[in-house]
């Protein structure tokens, strides 16, 4: 699968990735590279569920929920992150089988399990800002300073840090992606996104793998807002759960490609860029306008360039590497004359 | 204790009320909705968005040059009438032959698109239309007329629509594409403009619906967020694309946030109504009209 010259390729340009912040220590450009190592673990999260035709859209809850739960634990009751991302991960693995379950079990697909999700990531956020006595409510919340031991409060005050762990924890993200593509798992969830029934009578439990791959993706999309929390120490509603974030995960993760490992983390670097650049040239004025090139570029990706930018390069660079799947295909042609 | 008893019963018989009061217009979001996902076989994620717009059209039009509310709440709900067979030309119509999530995430960023155009164009300011309606006093309850005005007119909005899908020849064949899209083609419908027809027409429920919203809730760019989960969670739990199902859960809906929002915050009310909603998915799946399979 993976021939001596991918591997070396992945060698050296982890090599670079790790080497990189000990040689160029600018605090900002540091500071955008570790929210793009965040958000693409995050982005990754997503598109290991959307990859396989389950669209969500309630990632933005399961973020929120990392973030919240791990920063409430931490001031409220003093656990430490080492045990609050554990807590806040299985807490967001429990609302994901809550609601799976019935999805799955009771065959809510296509437009239904998106609205469903939808309704959840806005109720996570309704309940955060109605708690607002412990949470801050819209007005965010911050995790308290720790006085004594920073690696036991997870607080670091160098970026170098910070970009190492965002770092691994990307990587283990792109290893668990990986694990997947190669698992039974993904011909049974590759079966399923095609044909349900046909699925179930070939033996695919589907309920149990559909629920296996939402776990797995809520689990992850927890830790990163948890990390996420953990990294910038202020925290709101709106910039961890609700819609508006789970929409930016799908976008991202169609922009830079559903079907490739890095797609996802190519749709980081172009939305973070894009929300950089404009904040940047604009200042306060472009409140508002990242978002609006990021609604026009989504449509107009949706129509033109389902595959993402990354996805239609690599399949420019290797054409007829593998059969499109049905869904990802414009017409299927039954004969080709003159091949 | 019988004194706060008493005071108990008519707060909740008043809350009970408001609650019927506010489905009306739920029920307004939810056929138009359930209309285009039951013709185009879409949803329109960015639909609250499109009241959101419909509002700021209100707004604009009432307060800046001084047209009369009647006059201006037409030509509202025209714009978005405009605004909907825009949507499904420019958006949905390539995608038609796309696999369907995708006509959905190309709804979402429209959703994008109009949440930023509106905090772009408009500010993030809360603005009110500044018609302040009486209060009805009845007995020790209280009811605004703004709520009762609403609710009439999302009453007659449905009537209306009712009998267009009934007693027209378009709105036949619009009742006969959402039951067999390609068998109409061959009668000799022209699906597209029926499409067309239908986008205008859930345009105009979402412009009606602004117009009676504006009346209560002050306008910003992201008012659509605190109502649009809310009709999606309606659509589902009546069955999308059912009419009378989307109908009765905007009801049991507004009761439920009613009831709840007299107990405690009003965003209880919401996970009240969200907690139903899961328990409901485990009984009834497919939407509360449902048939048992």
């Amino acid at each position: 699968m993976m021939g001596p010259g991918r591997l070396a390729a992945w060698g050296i340009g982890l090599a670079a990735l790790v080497a990189l912040p000990f040689v160029y220590r600018d605090p900002y450009h540091l500071h955008i590279l570790v929210l793009i190592l965040i958000w693409s673990f995050a982005y990754t999260s997503w598109s290991m569920m959307g990859r396989f035709g389950l669209v969500s859209l309630g990632h933005g809850g399961f973020m929120g929920i990392g973030a919240y739960v791990t920063a409430l634990l931490w001031n409220h009751l003093g656990w430490s992150p080492w045990i609050g991302i554990p807590v806040s991960m299985v807490a967001a693995g429990a609302l994901a089988l809550i609601v799976g379950y019935p999805c799955f079990r009771f065959r809510i697909t296509g437009h239904y399990f998106v609205l469903v999700t939808l309704a959840l990531s806005g109720i996570v956020l309704q309940v955060i800002t109605a708690t607002r006595d412990y949470t801050g409510g819209s007005l965010g919340y911050t995790p308290n300073r720790a006085s004594g031991n920073k690696l036991l409060a997870l607080q670091f005050d160098d970026k170098i840090t910070w970009y190492l762990i965002a770092l691994g924890v990307w990587l283990f993200g792109i290893a668990v992606w990986h694990w997947v593509d190669r698992s039974m798992a993904r011909y049974a969830l590759e079966a399923i996104s095609e044909d349900e029934d046909a699925a179930a009578a070939a033996g695919v439990d589907v309920t149990a793998e559909k629920l296996k791959i939402t776990l797995l993706s809520a689990l992850m999309t927890a830790l990163a807002g948890a990390i996420y929390c953990q990294y910038q120490m202020f925290i709101t509603p709106d910039t961890v759960s609700g819609i508006a974030v789970s929409l930016q995960m799908v976008f991202a993760a169609i922009v830079g490609g559903l079907f490739v490992s890095l797609g996802p983390t190519f749709g980081a670097v172009i939305t973070i860029l894009l929300a950089e650049t404009l904040r940047i040239g604009f200042g306060t004025k472009a409140v508002g306008w990242d978002n609006l090139v990021y609604g026009v570029l989504l449509v107009l990706f949706i129509i033109f360039l389902p595959k993402g930018i990354l996805g239609s390069l690599l399949d420019r660079l290797k054409p007829q590497r593998k059969v499109p799947r049905a869904h990802e295909q414009e017409a299927v042609q039954i004969a080709r004359p003159g091949t | 204790m019988q004194a706060f008893l008493d005071i108990f019963d008519i707060y909740l018989l008043e809350a009970v009320i408001n609650g019927i009061l506010l489905g009306g217009v739920l029920a307004l979001l939810a056929l138009g909705l359930n209309l285009i996902f039951g013709v185009i076989d879409v949803t329109w994620i960015c639909y609250a968005e499109l009241v959101m717009i419909g509002m700021y059209a209100m707004y604009f039009m009432v307060q800046y040059y001084g047209i009369s509310y009647f006059l201006a709440a037409p030509l509202t709900i025209l714009l978005v009438a405009v605004l909907g067979a825009a949507l499904h030309y420019l958006v949905i119509a390539p995608l038609l032959t796309a696999p369907p999530i995708n006509q959905l995430l190309a709804t979402g960023g429209v959703l994008f698109v109009l949440q930023s155009f509106a905090t772009v164009a408009f500010g993030i300011d809360f603005r009110n239309l500044g018609i302040r309606l009486p209060v009805l006093a009845f007995g020790d309850m209280h009811f605004s007329y703004a709520r009762l005005l609403s609710f009439l007119a999302a009453l007659v909005g449905m009537v209306a629509v009712y009998l267009f899908m009934t007693r027209t020849f378009t709105g036949t064949a619009i009742r006969a594409i959402s039951q067999d899209r390609q068998i109409m083609a061959l009668m000799g419908v022209d699906t597209k403009r029926i499409y067309l027809i239908t986008s205008a027409i859930g345009g105009g429920l979402a412009g009606l619906a602004a117009c009676l919203l504006v009346l209560q809730y002050d306008v910003h760019p992201f008012v659509g967020l605190s109502f649009g989960p809310i009709t999606f969670l309606i659509c589902v739990l009546g069955g999308l694309g059912n009419f009378i199902g989307g109908f009765i859960a905007a009801f049991v809906f507004a009761e439920i946030i009613s009831l709840g929002g007299l107990f405690s915050d009003l965003e209880w009310g919401y996970v009240l109504a969200f907690g139903f909603f899961i328990v409901m998915m485990f009984i009834r799946p497919a939407g509360l009209l449902a048939r048992r399979r």
